[in-house]
């Protein structure tokens, strides 16, 4: 049993009379793939963008055991949560476009950097301690470019890299800020099969070499149920069932929430893919 | 739009559609006609004590031929060189050329302004430009850590420059403080100011910081105006004291201690001060210019650049959005301030007539026009605007559609600036290793 990172309790998130989230509580642990699962609007972006401080939830309690050990999420400021250990991607890639590869995952490491350079005051006159912060966070960005097959579009622009190159990108440069938990919303968005199953290789590798959880908000169900420990399934913004991926793809609950009702006559076509997949697995 | 649109299919391979290009020229020459007949069809003269109305046909119909033919000239040449370069992003082989040579031309220029008192051409005149170039040349490097690093719009940068005026002329009047104590005062001050600027506007972006920032310039104007007690108001500030070279003054004859041609022995001139001015303010342009130049590397310039191009991103690599901006405000306004400062004890006078709107709108089109980012880009961009004006002299009344027409010139050339490429603050792998970006 490893140790959890991340407990969730009763969080519940209100925009006026719309309940997005509704008493969720989970946990996520440490070296674990927790994912969160759930037709579209069911509130899976709305949970990490709670975690991640950019709502502030209507109810409960976010405890993290992060670097500086327990702390909780819903009172801090969004932009000291990651200092804490918690780094995400967006649904949308929200990358540094007119910045090149390298400079994007050199801006992830600002605050150690900011420290070393004295904040700026020490850097301006070429101090040497930052230059070997410097240096050092160079060193880490190119072992991530490494890692990502970017090495050689280190200094490309990061709006010029292709799509697939984009989503890697930003997993790098999440991971430059160190993270014990990393958040990804819907990596493999527009990727193909074969982007996806490299992402899922990527990702459990991330676990289990630099030894930290990762909570993963995805739709490609064959990837969910491949690399999840942990699976939380969410219908509007209810928590309808947990477990493994086993149980979660045998679940008549979870079934039903996928399907709709007996009545509904013809299925959106992505909700047949999911549902493919879900019975499907690997 | 509608001539690129005669660009078609049929025409890019050279042809040239005559009957679309008649339409479209018939369509301007409307346009114009309708503009000109008030605009030039009608004089006001004065006959005899009274107003009378002469009325100018010729005008009209030449000024419409004119739009016609010209309308038809562009159409042609565009079918003939083909479709215009996509106003994209790209920077031309020229600006990457310049940008990454930039240390090279930045070496040059700092030479030539620095030899440029002994030329034959340093006579009183040319330096005098020189040092409103170069004033303009600080403001610009200023402004630009807050518009093309930090990416935020603002248009009342002027109101720095006269905080950094007034603090040093009162400085001055009321404690006495020469224009060295009075500079780091100045500086100071004007980073305050950018602050309590910076505060009400952290949450806005794009137009509506503009028109915050537009009103935070008035502000600062009007209260330096009706504030008569302290700053004497529309009257302005007189009898600043210039600067001293390390104590020595630029006088004939001084009172207390001796002059700065007393202590070198040679011959008093009135050419000394002006030197000296434009000496001091090189300098101050310089530092300018080695801080912005520097602080692009650090993480809070990366951070500053990150911060423009994504705001949510920055929060969610732990990067706080409030100080990051609030560093942009206050060290862009210092160097306002510095330059504020020196434009006092320059003039010797200042009034609240000096910092109007037209000032920041200035300032901002010399950044805008040298490329957003680009150091030297804003230095060309000042030379242009404040040479052109001045060489533009003997044409009085024309000079201002002289102006308006290089803007134009390069609004639709360089739609992104003189000088718009950016060389990145750090690298991986040398020039020419590593794959090549698409272009």
């Amino acid at each position: 049993m490893t140790a959890p990172l991340l407990e969730v309790e009763h969080l519940t998130m209100r925009f006026g009379g719309l309940v997005a989230v509704d008493d969720l509580s989970f946990t996520a642990h440490d070296l674990r793939i927790t994912a969160i699962i759930g037709p579209n609007g069911a509130g899976k972006t709305t949970v990490f963008n709670c975690l991640t401080g950019f709502y502030r939830p209507t109810v409960g309690r976010l405890v993290f055991h992060g670097r500086f050990g327990p702390v909780l999420l819903e009172r801090e400021d969004g932009y000291r949560i990651p200092r804490h250990g918690i780094a995400r991607t967006f649904q949308n890639i929200r990358l540094f476009a007119n910045m090149t590869a390298l400079e994007n995952l050199v801006v992830a490491q600002h605050n150690r950097l900011m420290r070393a350079s004295g904040y700026t005051v020490l850097g301006l006159f070429g101090w040497k301690g930052y230059r070997t912060a410097e240096r050092e966070a160079v060193d880490r960005a190119r072992y991530w470019l490494d890692r990502m097959g970017l090495l050689a579009r280190a200094d490309w622009d990061a709006g010029a890299l292709p799509y697939g190159d984009q989503r890697k990108l930003e997993i790098a440069r999440a991971m430059c800020t160190e993270p014990r938990l990393l958040c990804l919303d819907e990596p493999a968005a527009g990727l193909n099969p074969r982007e996806t199953a490299e992402l899922a290789e990527l990702l459990v590798e991330i676990r289990d070499r630099e030894r930290i959880g990762i909570l993963l908000i995805e739709h490609d169900m064959s990837m969910v149920m491949r690399i999840s420990d942990h699976i939380v399934v969410l219908d509007y913004g209810r928590k309808i069932a947990e477990g493994t991926p086993e149980r979660i793809r045998t679940d008549p609950v979870v079934i039903k929430a996928y399907l709709g009702e007996a009545e509904d006559e013809a299925l959106p076509e992505e909700v047949a893919q999911d549902l493919a997949r879900l019975g499907g697995g690997d | 739009m509608s001539t690129v649109a005669t660009v078609g299919p049929r025409t890019a391979a050279g042809g040239f559609d005559l009957v679309r290009a008649l339409k479209e020229a018939g369509l301007a020459a409307f346009v114009a006609f309708v503009l000109f007949v008030p605009l030039m069809g009608f004089q006001l003269v004065g006959q005899e004590g009274r107003l009378g109305l002469v009325y100018r046909p010729h005008w009209v119909v030449v000024g419409t031929v004119t739009v016609f033919l010209g309308h038809l000239a562009v159409s042609f040449l565009r079918a003939v060189r083909g479709p215009a370069r996509r106003a994209r992003g790209e920077a031309g082989p020229f600006a990457r050329f310049f940008t990454v040579h930039a240390r090279w031309f930045g070496v040059a220029a700092a030479l030539v302004a620095f030899l440029l008192p002994f030329t034959p051409f340093g006579n009183r005149y040319v330096v005098d430009v020189a040092t409103t170039v170069l004033i303009y040349v600080m403001l610009g490097w200023g402004l630009n850590i807050v518009v093309g690093l930090a990416g935020l719009l603002d248009l009342g940068y002027v109101a720095f420059y006269a905080v950094g005026a007034y603090s040093y002329a009162l400085f001055a009047q009321w404690f006495g403080l020469g224009f060295w104590e009075a500079l780091p005062i100045a500086g100071v001050l004007a980073a305050l100011a950018g602050i309590l600027l910076g505060f009400p506007v952290l949450r806005l972006r794009g137009d509506y910081l503009a028109i915050v920032t537009l009103g935070f310039g008035e502000i600062i104007r009007i209260v330096l105006l009706n504030w008569y007690d302290v700053t004497n108001g529309p009257d302005g500030i007189s009898g600043i004291p210039r600067p001293t070279f390390f104590g020595l003054e630029f006088k004939r004859y001084s009172a207390e201690g001796t002059t700065f041609h007393q202590f070198f022995g040679i011959e008093y001139s009135s050419l000394h001060r002006v030197v000296f001015l434009y000496y001091l303010i090189l300098i101050l342009a310089l530092i300018t210019n080695w801080f912005v130049l520097r602080i692009r590397r650090l993480p809070i310039g990366r951070a500053w650049e990150a911060l423009r191009e994504d705001e949510i991103a920055c929060k969610a690599l732990g990067i706080n959005p409030t100080n990051t901006k609030l560093t942009a405000f206050a060290l862009g306004a210092m160097f306002g301030g510095f330059a504020g400062s020196f434009f006092a004890t320059r003039q010797g006078f200042i009034s609240p007539e000096s910092f109007t709107f037209i000032e920041s709108a200035t300032i901002l089109a010399i950044v805008v026009l040298g490329g957003m980012g680009s150091q030297i880009g804003v230095a060309l961009a000042a030379l242009v605007i404040v040479v052109l004006p001045e060489l533009g002299r003997e044409f009085e009344q024309f000079r201002m559609l002289l102006f308006g027409a290089a803007m134009v010139g390069i609004m639709v050339w360089r739609p992104r600036g003189l000088l718009a490429f950016r060389e990145p603050t750090v690298r991986l792998h040398g020039r020419g290793e590593g794959e090549e970006a698409p272009r």
